[in-house]
């Protein structure tokens, strides 16, 4: 069972009492970008078969929207952190490196 | 005063628990910044609290405010009081970033009264319902089986349940067959 800790609330929520809301920290491209650029935008998503970032919302909680780093594979969660923001943030991609030696998702590594 | 309709017109169960539908409870949301003290003292000015901690609750006699995210609070009164109380804090929050309605009628109240009652709520929620884990203090925003609902202790043998008007009788129907006398799993009174 997937356990999500919300940033927010602090409750250690199983799936049930969460949405998951997909990829995390995507770009938007919109009016005036180029068509390379909005398809990607709007369809290129990373399906990795371990470390990957995604939002979340506690939609049976707070109804707050975050972001959860964990690996799609054992479903270990590295952490989570706040929706302001565009980028993980330092420690928890340390975790991930100790963890994950190696890891590469997108331009993160 | 015209009589208030409940949604189930205080409708019982007697079980594991006993079940009511409770009468008269005013509820107010306030969306706002909890942590504002303009916010905080209009709210004590009002309610006679202060607004509660990550996940608490607070009361102070009839009044009462529960910790609903970072930004919402549910402020409880009696219901003849609300939506006064509702009017005059949100003119003296005119100022400030905030939203305040009286929900009152948009919301059912469940009371589950008796030692099982940990029991009965584990049964429905995600939620860790032993005595370190949860305690009167504590609110809980969460599902219970397919629904919404929010809970928490008044003491250590009885709690009260929040949820939408519209699914009042499944939280009742819910709470019955959970709280029935037959089903007993006795996992906290082991």
């Amino acid at each position: 069972m997937l356990v999500i800790t919300c940033p927010y609330c602090g409750v250690a929520a199983e799936e049930t009492e969460l949405h998951g809301g997909g990829e995390a920290h995507l770009k938007r491209f919109g009016p005036d970008s180029s068509d390379d650029d909005f398809t990607g935008y709007l369809f290129h998503r990373e399906n990795p078969k371990g470390v990957h970032f995604e939002r979340w919302r506690h939609v049976n909680g707070c109804g707050k929207w975050f972001h959860a780093a964990r690996c799609t594979n054992t479903l270990e969660v590295f952490g989570t952190y706040k929706a302001q923001t565009t980028e993980p943030p330092k420690d928890i991609l340390d975790t991930i490196r100790a963890k994950r030696p190696g890891f590469k998702w997108r331009d993160i590594a | 005063m015209s009589d208030v309709a409940l949604a189930l017109g205080g409708a019982s169960f007697d079980g594991l628990v006993k079940i009511e539908e409770l009468a008269g409870q005013g509820m107010v949301t306030l969306r706002g910044d909890l942590t504002d003290k303009a916010i905080v003292k209009v709210v004590k000015d009002v309610f006679g609290v202060t607004l509660p901690g990550i996940r608490e609750t607070v009361f102070a006699g009839s009044t009462g405010a529960l910790w609903m995210s970072p930004d919402e609070a549910l402020l409880l009164c009696s219901y003849d009081d609300a939506q006064a109380k509702a009017d005059d804090l949100a003119t003296k929050l005119a100022d400030s970033h905030a939203l305040v309605v009286n929900v009152s009628d948009a919301r059912a109240v469940f009371q589950l009264k008796g030692s099982m009652m940990r029991e009965v709520i584990a049964k429905l929620a995600p939620v860790d319902m032993s005595p370190d884990a949860f305690k009167p203090g504590m609110v809980r925003r969460t599902r219970m089986a397919q629904v919404a609902a929010a809970f928490w202790m008044d003491d250590a043998s009885t709690a009260r349940v929040v949820c939408f008007r519209s699914v009042a009788a499944y939280m009742f129907a819910l709470l019955s067959t959970a709280a029935d006398d037959a089903s007993a799993v006795n996992h906290f009174t082991r």
